[in-house]
């Protein structure tokens, strides 16, 4: 099957960027370079397709009850306005999706969810999900964007309709950008400030080109430019938030991924969270660590880790880390009681390369709470 | 994308630089446009012996690490170091910088590269 576009590829392909396939969607990797578009994100702006994120309403009375069985965080004290990440867990504690709520009233939340994943999570939300609710999967009538860094707020600002206070760390209001309806959230996967805007286009007035457009002109001063998913993941990977099907999956638990914060155990129940008690209880048998390379070369995604000539586990994401000036990454380690500092090797291309662990993240979030 | 006269080329996108036995090797305009800003470079050790379409070594950009396939048979006789310090030389100007030197007796191992017609055929193709 062909992969699919955002209205946003013509434009794209125009301003010569260089596609890739992620998802089921063929979306741009990098513009220019990918380095250098990673380094314009941490010192200026970067606007990101991501509208191949999908996006799952719950409207009803139990909206908030039943939405709250399905995840491992704690939807009943969050106020409207406000957006909870948390993970969606199977019964085993192992892990559906990672996902954002976005509470708009008691009755009305909007679930965001990793692109590769719509299908899935719509289709397990639908057969687990109790109670007095509706489940519409709206992902084919978003268009999203990420504006993201330092300058991101200035550009904003200039494409406001109205004169309007800017929402706060991980809140989201409805307002008007360029003339067009907006959901505009200060969130983002890049470890800076920043924002992400969906454009309902079923909305007369939405035209994704327009918005796209326009934000790039009105960033000019501020040296903005489109960025890939090249970049996307060397922010990310800096900032170590996890990605779904490398730091989180279907065999790992979001406590083994060092997400205790968003694991109510003291919540009513709610799907996996037996599983997650006992492993809470009886301790963890592997986590993730973060490392450093200390020998040359670039660790990568699967590569075997080693530590005095036994293999104990696997890299979930390496690469090269651009402000840092490092190489790095992620590691699912059958050890939970290993130490900042302590070596390791990873077998790359058959060599041993040694390693140091390190605390996370690499990269100091520079969120404006 | 620059394809060089007086060069041989493989459908690899390396490209062969021939004076007397010894063959200069590197990769093409074309693809270090692909791979992107090359982050590191892993280069034989001198004096391996390397059969034609065995891997030379491994250029490496953000998102991947590519196989170098020798263009032709023979030993490494020398290894372009700059590129351990300076991996971005190879997208600064990818004929100057070549990767390994190797030394060569089957010339006619040469007929079977392509010419730089031949080769801007191919990447017009691609």
């Amino acid at each position: 099957m062909m992969d699919r576009r955002t209205p946003l590829y013509q434009v794209q392909k125009i301003l010569g960027a260089k596609f890739t396939s992620f998802g089921g969607w063929e979306l741009p990797v990098s513009y220019t370079d990918i380095i250098a578009e990673h380094q314009l994100v941490r010192t200026k702006a970067g606007l990101f397709d991501v509208s191949h994120m999908g996006e799952i309403k719950i409207t009803g009375k139990d909206a908030v009850k039943a939405v709250n069985r399905l995840i491992t965080n704690d939807l009943a004290p969050v106020p409207v306005g406000k957006i909870l990440y948390s993970p969606m867990c199977y019964e085993n504690g192992t892990v559906v999706d990672d996902i954002l709520i976005y509470k708009f009233s008691d009755e009305e939340l909007l679930l965001v969810v990793n692109a590769g994943n719509t299908q899935k999570d719509d289709e397990w939300i639908r057969s687990q999900i109790t109670g007095d609710v509706m489940v519409e999967n709206l992902s084919d009538n978003y268009v999203q964007l990420a504006l993201q860094g330092p300058e991101a707020e200035n550009i904003i600002k200039i494409i406001l309709d109205i004169d309007t206070v800017l929402p706060g760390f991980y809140r989201f209001i409805e307002t008007s950008l360029l003339g067009m309806k907006v959901l505009l959230s200060r969130t983002g996967y890049t470890g800076e400030d920043g924002f992400e805007i969906y454009l309902w286009l079923l909305d007369s007035g939405s035209d994704p080109e327009k918005l796209w457009n326009g934000i790039l002109e009105a960033g000019k001063d501020y040296g903005i430019a489109p960025v890939g998913l090249g970049a996307r993941d060397t922010l990310r990977l800096e900032a170590a938030l996890p990605l779904y099907g490398h730091e989180l999956s279907e065999d790992i638990t979001p406590l083994e991924a060092g997400l205790k914060t968003f694991v109510k155990i003291n919540k009513d129940d709610y799907i996996g969270k037996a599983a997650l008690a006992q492993q809470l209880e009886h301790g963890l048998k592997r986590k993730l660590y973060g490392f450093e390379m200390v020998d040359r070369g670039i660790p990568r995604d699967g590569y075997d880790v080693v530590k005095d000539g036994n293999k104990i586990g696997y890299v979930t994401s390496g690469g090269i880390m651009p402000t840092l000036n490092k190489n790095g990454g992620i590691a699912l380690l059958n050890d939970p009681d290993l130490q900042d500092g302590e070596t390791i090797k990873i077998v790359i291309r058959e060599r041993l390369c040694e390693a140091v662990l390190v605390q996370l993240p690499f990269y100091k979030k520079k969120y404006k709470r | 994308m620059e394809i060089r006269e007086g060069l041989y080329y493989s459908k690899d996108h390396e490209w062969v630089r021939v004076e007397g036995n010894r063959a200069y090797v590197g990769i093409t305009d074309y693809a270090q446009d692909s791979l992107g800003s090359i982050v590191y470079v892993e280069l034989p050790t001198e004096g391996k012996e390397l059969p034609k379409g065995e891997v030379l070594g491994v250029v490496e950009s953000v998102k991947a690490a590519s196989d170098i396939f020798s263009p032709i048979s023979g030993t490494v006789v020398e290894v372009n170091q700059a590129l351990a310090d300076n991996p971005e030389l190879i997208n600064e100007s990818p004929y100057e910088n070549y990767i390994a030197v190797l030394s060569f007796e089957k010339t006619d191992e040469l007929n079977e590269l392509l010419s730089p017609a031949q080769y801007k055929e191919l990447t017009e193709g691609e």
